[in-house]
């Protein structure tokens, strides 16, 4: 059942960032969907409307960029109860290492490994 | 008092009009499985044409143009007056570089997609001046350096709009001399920057339809000609949207080119098979299409007369970012059979 649910939470995350990139001006641009979809997860998380989603499809809700968000949020309220004012700049990023790691360090072999064909 | 060789406001007319004695084309893969595929003189089917970078691939392509279009011609780089070249990339550096390994007089150019017809429009000033015997006019575009410097990187893989031209890979050279057997140079007239407001970096055919549009009729105007004087007008890389909008434009003005008019970009790929989108654009884009298949066609007495507008977008990574629109040119030159 978690399967589905990923397959429809996360195509339908993504339908809504296709829709976006088709139907709105040049102006709206592949950098701002990607920022939009962050900081949307973020807002969302904060609210506490996002951890329902990714209870219920697990890496459909985390894998697209909105769950990038959601780590940011919750990686920021847990490092204000644990370090206060200052957590709000390390909590986030804490939280994220991983994911941001991943891609550094895949991104550089790949790119050591493979070369473009145009 | 009005110059000598000008007619009307922007059109040159030369007395002894330049010889187009050879040209030479050289592409990629899929500008070769293109409708026009078997006009060109040499496909590379490496994008890297053998180098490390898509840049350095950009400038053999070029200088395989112009040692293609020297030995058609039976010249060494010696026996040419100038070179007159340009390209997309940043400082037009694949020509720059090619200049260097050819060892002629280098004139730098840049038209954006209009530069190959800039270089003729110029290179028939420099012969009919009496400033040079021969000359040679080249560009080149790839698909990739162009999209890094105008769009995103190919690597990054972001999704092209509808509106988006493919960028030639390839390169185009023709020789321009004092005498010799060839089609000729007879006129050309040379396009205003025109800006309509258009500001999408997506949609360079919008941009530049105008300035087309505003150089045919003012060529038509100065001339006194009408288009039934051409077998064939035909732009540089304006696509299908461009076309369609410089066609309209062109009725608006009173003058409806319809079976006469077409576009390099339109030409040289099928949008259905081969997932173009708008069509070809580059600066090679209309120099392959013109040194292969339309002197071809005019070789082969199927074309008498044309009127060639090399159009260009007028814009660089930067501008679109500051909120400027993006203005657009278009040189045009008539090539008549003799």
């Amino acid at each position: 059942m978690i399967f589905a649910m990923a397959f429809l939470v996360g195509g339908l995350i993504c339908v809504v960032g296709q829709l976006l990139m088709d139907l709105t001006s040049y102006k709206v641009t592949p950098a701002h969907i990607l920022v939009g979809f962050v900081t949307t997860g973020a807002i969302l998380s904060a609210f506490g409307l996002y951890q329902p989603l990714v209870e219920l499809a697990g890496a459909g809700a985390l894998v697209p960029l909105t769950g990038f968000g959601h780590i940011l949020t919750q990686g920021a309220i847990r490092g204000v109860e644990r370090d206060g004012l200052l957590g709000v700049f390390a909590g986030p990023l804490e939280a994220a290492a991983a994911g941001v790691t991943a891609a550094i360090v895949f991104g550089y072999f790949f790119a050591i490994l493979f070369k473009p064909k145009g | 008092m009005p110059a000598a060789k000008k007619q009307g406001q922007q059109t040159l007319v030369f007395s002894n009009p330049p010889v187009i004695t050879a040209s030479g084309t050289v592409v990629g893969t899929k500008e070769a499985a293109g409708p026009l595929g078997k006009t060109f003189d040499r496909v590379v089917d490496d994008p890297y044409h053998g180098e490390k970078s898509w840049e350095r691939a950009e400038r053999r392509f070029l200088e395989d143009a112009v040692q293609i279009a020297l030995k058609k011609a039976n010249l060494s780089s010696r026996e040419i007056d100038f070179f007159l070249a340009g390209d997309l990339e940043n400082q037009t550096e694949a020509s720059a570089l090619a200049a260097r390994d050819l060892g002629i007089p280098y004139l730098g150019l840049y038209g954006a997609c209009a530069t190959i017809y800039e270089g003729i429009a110029l290179g028939a000033v420099l012969i009919d001046g009496g400033f040079a015997e021969r000359v040679v006019v080249a560009v080149s575009s790839h698909c990739c350096t162009a999209e890094k410097q105008f769009r995103y990187p190919t690597e990054q893989g972001v999704q092209r709009s509808l509106t988006q031209s493919w960028t030639v890979t390839g390169a185009g050279a023709v020789i321009l001399a004092a005498q010799g057997s060839g089609p000729v140079v007879t006129h050309a007239t040379i396009g205003k920057a025109i800006d309509m407001g258009q500001a999408d970096p997506n949609n360079f055919g919008a941009a530049m339809a105008p300035a087309a549009c505003d150089t045919i009729v003012r060529h038509l105007l100065d001339t006194g000609r009408g288009a039934t004087d051409y077998d064939l007008v035909v732009t540089g890389d304006l696509g299908l949207i461009g076309r369609d909008l410089a066609e309209g434009l062109l009725q608006d003005h009173g003058f409806d080119l319809a079976e006469r008019f077409t576009d390099c970009g339109v030409l040289i790929y099928d949008p259905q098979q081969q997932d173009t989108h708008a069509g070809g654009s580059g600066c090679a884009c209309s120099a392959v299409v013109t040194g292969g298949y339309l002197l071809q066609q005019i070789q082969a007495g199927k074309l008498k007369r044309i009127l060639g507008v090399g159009t260009g977008a007028l814009l660089n990574a930067d501008s679109p970012k500051q909120g400027e629109t993006i203005p657009g040119i278009g040189h045009a030159v008539v090539i008549e059979r003799r």
